[in-house]
């Protein structure tokens, strides 16, 4: 740098700075706007298309044909409840395999492991959660079923069953729980371990009473995430829960049954156009929104749930 | 007689409460003290060596700690002095690699002897670190989780009032136990971490530079609370300021540092009663190192 005298003439085109910064500045600036305006655009295109043609299948159909029978829309019948039992059902089952062994994992590797384990169990995690949902929806189909459910219950289950499938989505969402838990727990910082550790607790009084809660906004986040992948799962209940043509209301989860994403892949496959009674081509949209409004439904919940127990660090 | 003994007991208290914390040699605590050489030896350190992996991180170090002292660790950086620190509960096992030789001997029981848990060490030693390390919950649900986890089933009420006091922190926070703990400023975070360390009733209390994160305020509060508490308990600090240690401690151990192309290998100098390190040290080293700091 020269050295020049730093007369008010000088300084004040020193202070003014670079005009090409500036500009550069404002252009990144413009990039990132666009960015997040895009991504807002096409959520509210998705809601606006889904609407418009929900609320077309909802003038049209007929109110008792919404809640009676079962869901078999090539014959005009859509009973709302059936699909929705069995998307609760599927998402419950699912929950239930996940959240245990998921937090178990993310609570062993956070807390329990050594490093030279963690190096192996979590890669082997990953490479669960890069298996195709096509190969878990077979899985459950030819392993789960025959081997392990027919061994259990004998005849009364089906071949195609709403258990296999809510088994299967669950170990499809394990490494999704696992890995956000974890990240969580290996947030909280050190000190607080030290805290509970230098007053006499055991490793599990300091898992269970001291990082669990501090990092519990972490955890349900991870489980929401977890639910509202299992209602939107599709290719393995399409696969492994049978259905495929409609549905009768049914809790049974040894029988087939129907999701409301299998619903709709159901309709939409097997044709370039959607077969059946008038409307029920609208009827997927009809679907789609009842999907968005449950998972918008949850995420409300769980952030108020969080706001509520969460522990600040 | 007897109402006056007890009334000179009272004014001896109260004029150690508000000793000045400026540092003046002829304040140096213990100073004529005929008691002092008497307190029996609570935890005795013997041949101490710290390994890291095959790294030695401290070697040497021989200290015997004596009951209702407050025995302070100076010296540089890195010379390991909260490594031998976090011996004394055991904290060091918390790290994989670390690895402790030699003997430390608490009431005459080896502290890294086979049939020793570091869980019930934790429980008579107890620890304060160095940034305050509330829990993100209440302050009551602060002091109750020691007892609480050792299955202590008295009044917790009683506990917590009685912990809180103890710490010259129960008239701050009587109206608000039920608000978390980090809505505390840092010397009363502080305070309430002492209180969380007593309420399991140790009678050893280790401090690993427990004011380094406060203002002066709030660090003369906090060693007017460790002359409070040595009647009861056994205090060990690491501090890096040494007008502390002469300000607080009893007995003082200055460790250095041995640099090699390894690492830097931590080592005790000397030890001995606080008045003598600062007046009278025996080594060069340790008189090196104290007049550097206040030439």
């Amino acid at each position: 740098m020269t050295t020049e005298a730093l007369t008010p003439e000088n300084v004040e085109r020193l202070l003014s700075g670079s005009p090409r910064r500036r500009s550069k500045e404002r252009a990144i600036r413009w990039f990132f706007w666009t960015a997040s305006a895009t991504s807002i655009l096409i959520t509210l295109a998705i809601v606006l298309s889904l609407v418009g043609e929900a609320w077309t299948f909802i003038s049209q159909a007929d109110p008792s044909s919404l809640w009676e029978i079962g869901w078999f829309p090539r014959r005009g019948l859509f009973d709302v409840k059936t699909i929705v039992a069995g998307t609760l059902l599927v998402a419950g089952i699912a929950m239930l395999v996940a959240g245990p062994l998921g937090l178990g994992t993310a609570m062993y590797l956070s807390e329990y492991a050594r490093p030279s384990i963690r190096r192996v169990v979590k890669p082997t995690l990953e490479l669960l959660a890069g298996i195709p949902s096509v190969v878990l929806g077979y899985f459950a189909l030819t392993f789960i079923t025959p081997d392990l459910l027919k061994r259990i219950f004998g005849n009364q289950v089906a071949g195609f069953n709403l258990l296999a499938a809510g088994i299967g989505v669950g170990i499809l969402t394990i490494p999704l729980v696992a890995s956000i838990t974890e990240d969580a727990l290996r947030a909280v910082p050190r000190s607080l371990r030290e805290a509970s550790y230098g007053l006499g607790a055991s490793r599990m009084s300091t898992s269970i009473r001291v990082v669990f809660p501090a990092a519990v906004s972490g955890v349900v986040a991870s489980l929401i995430i977890a639910v509202s992948r299992a209602i939107g799962e599709t290719m393995v209940v399409a696969i492994a829960a049978g259905a495929t043509g409609g549905s009768l209301f049914s809790l049974n989860v040894l029988q087939p049954g129907q999701t409301m994403t299998a619903a709709m892949t159901a309709l939409a496959i097997g044709s370039d156009r959607v077969r059946g009674a008038d409307n029920a081509f609208q009827s997927l949209f009809f679907v789609g929104l009842l999907l968005f409004l449950v998972t918008l439904f949850l995420n409300v919940i769980s952030e108020r749930f969080v706001r509520r127990v969460r522990q600040k660090y | 007689m007897e109402t006056r003994t007890q009334t000179d007991k009272t004014v001896d208290l109260t004029k150690e409460k508000v000793r000045t914390p400026s540092f003046d040699v002829s304040s140096l605590a213990g100073q004529g003290d005929p008691m002092l050489a008497q307190n029996p030896v609570m935890i005795d350190v013997r041949g101490l060596h710290v390994y890291y992996g095959d790294f030695l991180a401290v070697k040497n170090v021989d200290m015997p700690i004596r009951q209702n002292e407050i025995t302070s660790l100076i010296g540089p950086s890195g010379c390991g002095k909260s490594t031998v620190l976090r011996c004394f509960n055991r904290m060091n096992d918390l790290i994989e690699t670390a690895r402790v030789e030699g003997v430390i001997e608490y009431h005459g029981v080896n502290l890294y002897g086979d049939s020793v848990d570091p869980v019930e060490v934790r429980r008579r030693v107890g620890m304060v670190f160095q940034k305050p390390n509330p829990f993100p919950k209440p302050i009551y649900d602060n002091i109750a989780f020691g007892p609480r986890i050792a299955g202590w089933n008295g009044k917790m009420d009683d506990l917590v009032e009685e912990s809180l006091r103890r710490a010259a922190l129960w008239d701050e926070v009587k109206d608000k136990l039920h608000e978390s703990a980090y809505a505390l400023s840092g010397g009363q975070q502080q305070r309430l971490c002492i209180a969380r360390a007593i309420a399991t009733s140790p009678d050893v209390v280790l401090m690993d530079e427990p004011c380094s994160a406060l203002d002066p305020i709030a660090t003369l509060k906090i060693e007017e609370l460790m002359l409070d508490l040595k009647k009861d308990y056994t205090i060990i600090i690491v501090t890096h300021n040494m007008q502390q240690a002469a300000r607080v401690s009893d007995r003082t151990a200055f460790f250095s540092v041995d640099v090699s192309e390894r690492g830097r290998t931590g080592y005790l100098v000397e030890f001995a009663r606080t008045q003598d390190i600062f007046t009278k040290p025996e080594k060069k080293q340790t008189e090196d190192y104290i007049t550097g700091r206040f030439g």
